[in-house]
This record gives C-alpha cells, structure tokens and sequence, in this order.
C-alpha cells in the first residue's frame, strides 16, 4: 500500500492569531500539532495541542512521536511580554533547542517568524532597507538584543546545516484581527501617543496576508532570509488619523524628556524601547521575496485601517 | 466643504494641482512612497515655493530643459547660502517647467531627520536623507536626484569664501556610473549673498548638535537667483581606480564653476 503520507508539521506560538490562522490555512492538506508556551489552545479534534517550554526534556517526546517533516516557528515572546531574562529563555535558548531537535530527527523544512524590528530605528536609516543591512537593534536597546539573537541562531543553522532549508521572515508591522501586539493595541485603542513632530514611514501587513506569506514560504524550500512587507507606506501619525485615533503629543526633545515620561508611565503599547519605532522610520524592501515566493498582498492599508476604525476599544 | 478642502481650494491653484497629478510618481494607495514624500504635501510646498521662487528671489533658470524627461538623473550643484535654498529653487525649477515636468528629490543633510516637524516637512516635500543607499534605491526607481557633493562645507561657507568650490565627495560620480545616469551640472548664483555669515561659532555648533552655527543677519535677503543648467555629462561605467573617478568629479567641479561664472557674468546687480 503506498498511500501518499500528509505532511507532519510542528507549529510554534499555536496561541497567537497568526499562528491559527496559518493552522487553518494547513490544516486540510497536512497533520499539523500545535505548541506554546503560554497557554494550551484547542484547535479541534484533529489537531493535537500542547503547552509546552522548549528547554523541558518531554519537549522531544513531540519529537519521537509525530516524526514532523517541517516546523513553523511563530513562538517569539515579544519584546513587551515577560522580562528579559525568561524572554532570552524562550526565545534565544529555545529557539537554539528547537533547531537541535529539527537537526536531530531530520527535519526538512523551517520556517522562521522573526521582525523588521532587528534592523532597529535610528535617525540615519535609508529607506528600502534589503536583507542584507546590518542588524542595528541589539546595539540599540537592551530589550530587543532577544530578537537578534534569535535570527544570528536562525542564521548559523541556516548555513552550517542547509538540509535544515531554514527560511527566516523578517515581516513589517504585523496589524488585524485578533492581533495583539504594540502597534495593532495602538491602532485599536481611542487614544494613541506620538512624539511630538516625528511621523515615520511605516508599512504594516494584514494578518490574513502574513498567512498566506507564511504558507507559501513553507511550500518553497528556498533557503535565506527574507523581509515581507506590501508595496504601500504611510506616515506613523496619518494612519492614527484613518484609524480614528485622538494622537496624545508626547514632548520630543530633548530626547532624554519622552524616554523619562514613557519611562515613568511605562505603558504597555508605548513602551520606552521602541520609542524609536515612533521617531525614526525603517522602511524595509519586500521585494525579494514577493519575486521568490510570488506573494502578492491582498489587503490594502484603507481596508485594514477601516477595521481599526469601526472596532474601537475602550484604552 | 471641509476644512481642509477649503484652505487647499484658497492656497493650492486648480491647474498646480493638476499639474502635480500629471506627474505620475510611484506612490502607494495613501499618496507615501518609501522615502515619506506625499503627494498632497507637495502641492502646499509648491504654491509656496512659486511666490519664493517668483517674487522673492525672481530666479532666473536657464537650461532647465537639459535635464532629461525620464530615467535616473543626478542634479549636481554649488551648494551655498547656510540654509538649503539652493534645493528648493533647483527642485522648483524643474516641477515647474511646461515640458515634462519633474518633482526631484534632493540629498539632505544627515542632520535633518533628527529634527522635529522640518525632519517630516522635508521628507513630505521630496527631501531625502543624503545616504549612498537612499541615492541608489531612488536611481534604480528612474528619480531625478539633486546632490550638492560639497555637503556641509559648501552651504556652512563664510561670505568672504563666496562663489570658491569646496571639495567634491566622489561618491554622486561612483552612482552615476553605476546607474547609467547622466549628471547635469548647475551652477547657483545669488544663493551666497542671501544669508551672508562673517563667523562660524563652531563650539555652539557642537553643543547643539547642529553641523554650522553662522554669525549672520536673522533675515533671508531677497538676492536675485540665477540658476544655470548645463548639458548633460555622461559617464560609462568602467571598473576604474579612484583616482580616474576623481578626475571625472573634477571635470564636473569645473563644468559646474564655468556655469557659475557665467551666472555671475550675467547677473546685474546683487538685489
């Protein structure tokens, strides 16, 4: 009998929105199991779902028993969840174990969610940034030296092991539905800070568009690091506007004044480390892997903002 | 009407902004492209710079038809005059002309973005951070880009240095071959003489963080521009030592102080 097996594949970050969507996407044409370090999630019968911490031994038992063909890994804790120090253990540390095991039982395919966030905000960025800048985050702020991390591993497994075809996507901001992290809070919520006379550049990816990135990225073993973000841009304080957002100055200058305010207040959707993010743009060029992959965006920034608009809540 | 809509129908003319609309730019579905410039924005910034550029300094452009209708183009100019007028009158001059009209883009000093409101303001306008990497994605976008190679040291220059080219980087040369654009070389004239500085109060500067601190009268003197657009150089893209590519930027240097004494030959009186 040589009926055709379905793929096995190991998803990361099972939680998160991106992750279920992503499950719903696979879920008809292969066998999929779902981790997460937060929470267990049900995701229906056929799919098995844990909580799990990559650093514990059972994490292998997964392993032994499904005999995946590929991994998705979206299991970053980001920079606003946890300290630093639990999130350099799930994120660095775990990682690092996932790709050992991925090695050890012959994994054939990974992919990587990583951010545009490596890249880090500074004042002298060009726009358009390729895969191949250098990653100035680390240097930057101590809270996101987790996330370049996380990427130099991805890195290093990606050439001292290419039967690994690891695929790192380094996505711009990630906004929609469900979404929960900084910049989505902030476009939801009725009032959003902004620094005083900054309005970077900014290029954001619907959720369900991410997916579908994602997906076609697994389909395609083509190893390498790539940025994803759609063709469109639009300035940090003019998308506030669309989403029906009331934009709180915060005062810019010098810039000790807005690091000690957001640092005193430390509000959770405008944290002091990426105060950056709101002052300088990085723009990054997505136009390598729309040509490898063929991913063509489908959502467009008006649709996106519309959402955030007609689904206000409360801050 | 709302309110915005009002002060556009009173500042921005009907046939300015049609005219911008004929010049298509590759922006995204919100009127940005990457590098911040707005569509909208620049309709105001133009209707602005017309009464500047026609009533103030009265330029007088000739040549500008020497800048190519299409395709990857560097503008390189005498820089002069402390604050970045120069730019603004090349960049007019040229999103203003009948035929086959262009909005530029102009380097900008490194400076700039760190500063609050005139940062986004000049990005919105077409002004670009002056990084190698900006310069090259913006020809590989077939842009017209203003370069001014003297940087810091020809704008912060003292009035008794009037109209003496400063240093050239060679960098806008090693573009130009790489992208197969053609240079067009301007000579500014007037620009000097419209914030003359005596001193540069360099331990001010550096306190502020800012590249000059000029001793100047605080007002912007109406000097009469003249602006001079040479012909187009072309350059092939050999692999060459630095030392041939500096002999090509010296062949521009002198294109350029050719047109800037033809500039001065021409102009009548300061004002």
């Amino acid at each position: 009998m040589t009926e055709q097996r379905r793929p096995h594949i190991l998803i990361t970050g099972a939680a998160g929105a991106l992750a279920q969507q992503v499950i719903e996407q696979l879920r008809d044409t292969c066998d999929l199991v779902a981790v997460d370090f937060r929470e267990q999630v049900y995701l229906g019968d056929d799919i098995p779902s844990y909580c799990i911490d990559f650093n514990k031994r059972v994490f292998e038992d997964l392993f032994r028993r499904y005999q995946f063909d590929g991994v998705i890994h979206m299991g970053r804790i980001m920079s606003s969840q946890l300290t630093r120090m639990r999130r350099y253990n799930a994120n660095v540390l775990g990682t690092q174990k996932l790709l050992d095991l991925s090695h050890k039982y012959g994994i054939k395919r990974v992919v990587v969610l990583s951010t545009f966030h490596v890249y880090g905000a500074v004042a002298y960025n060009p726009a358009l940034i390729d895969e191949s800048a250098p990653l100035k985050s680390a240097g930057l702020s101590a809270d996101l030296i987790d996330s370049v991390e996380l990427e130099n591993l991805a890195n290093i497994y990606l050439w001292r092991y290419p039967e690994l075809n690891i695929t790192i996507l380094r996505p711009c901001n990630i906004v929609g539905p469900g979404v929960r992290n900084t910049i989505s809070t902030l476009l939801a919520s009725e009032r959003a800070p902004v620094l005083a006379g900054f309005s970077p550049m900014m290029q954001f990816i619907h959720i369900d568009d991410m997916a579908d990135a994602i997906v076609l990225a697994y389909k395609k073993p083509t190893r390498g690091v790539y940025n994803v973000a759609p063709q469109d841009w639009v300035a940090y304080q003019h998308a506030l506007k669309l989403c029906g957002c009331k934009r709180i100055q915060v005062p810019s200058i010098p810039p000790m004044v807005p690091k000690m305010i957001l640092g005193t207040l430390k509000l959770k959707s405008f944290p002091s480390y990426l105060m950056a993010f709101f002052k300088y743009p990085v723009v990054i060029d997505g136009r390598a892997f729309v040509k490898e992959f063929g991913f063509e965006p489908k959502r467009p920034l008006k649709e996106i903002f519309r959402f955030y608009r007609e689904n206000k809540r409360p801050v | 009407m709302s309110l915005a809509s009002f002060l556009k129908s009173r500042l921005v003319p009907a046939e300015l902004d049609e005219h911008i609309n004929r010049i298509r730019k590759p922006i995204g579905s919100l009127g940005y492209d990457p590098w911040g410039y707005n569509n909208e924005a620049i309709k105001y910034g133009l209707s602005l710079t017309k009464q500047i550029y026609e009533k103030y300094f009265r330029v007088q452009a000739q040549g500008v038809e020497n800048i190519p209708a299409e395709g990857p183009v560097l503008i390189i100019a005498n820089h002069s005059g402390q604050l970045p007028i120069d730019g603004l009158l090349i960049g007019y001059a040229l999103a203003s002309r009948e035929k086959d009209p262009r909005i530029p883009r102009a380097m900008i000093e490194r400076f700039f973005p760190t500063v609050p409101w005139l940062g986004n303001l000049l990005n919105e306008v077409g002004a670009v951070l002056g990084d190698p990497v900006n310069c090259a994605k913006m020809l590989a976008n077939n842009e017209a880009v203003i370069v001014f190679p003297e940087g810091i040291r020809g704008s912060g220059k003292l009035y008794h240095d009037r109209y003496q080219l400063k240093r050239f980087g060679n960098g806008f040369m090693h573009l130009a071959m790489k992208y197969k654009a053609p240079i067009v070389p301007v000579g500014v004239v007037g620009c000097e003489e419209t914030i003359p500085a005596i001193a540069n109060i360099k331990p001010l500067a550096k306190a502020l963080g800012i590249p000059y601190a000029p001793v100047a009268m605080p007002v912007v003197l109406p000097a009469k521009v003249h602006l001079n657009f040479g012909a187009p150089m072309y350059f092939d893209d050999l692999e060459i030592p630095e030392e041939q590519v500096t002999e090509r930027v010296e062949k521009v240097k002198a294109e350029i102080s050719r047109l800037i004494d033809k500039g001065l030959s021409e102009r009548k009186r300061l004002f």
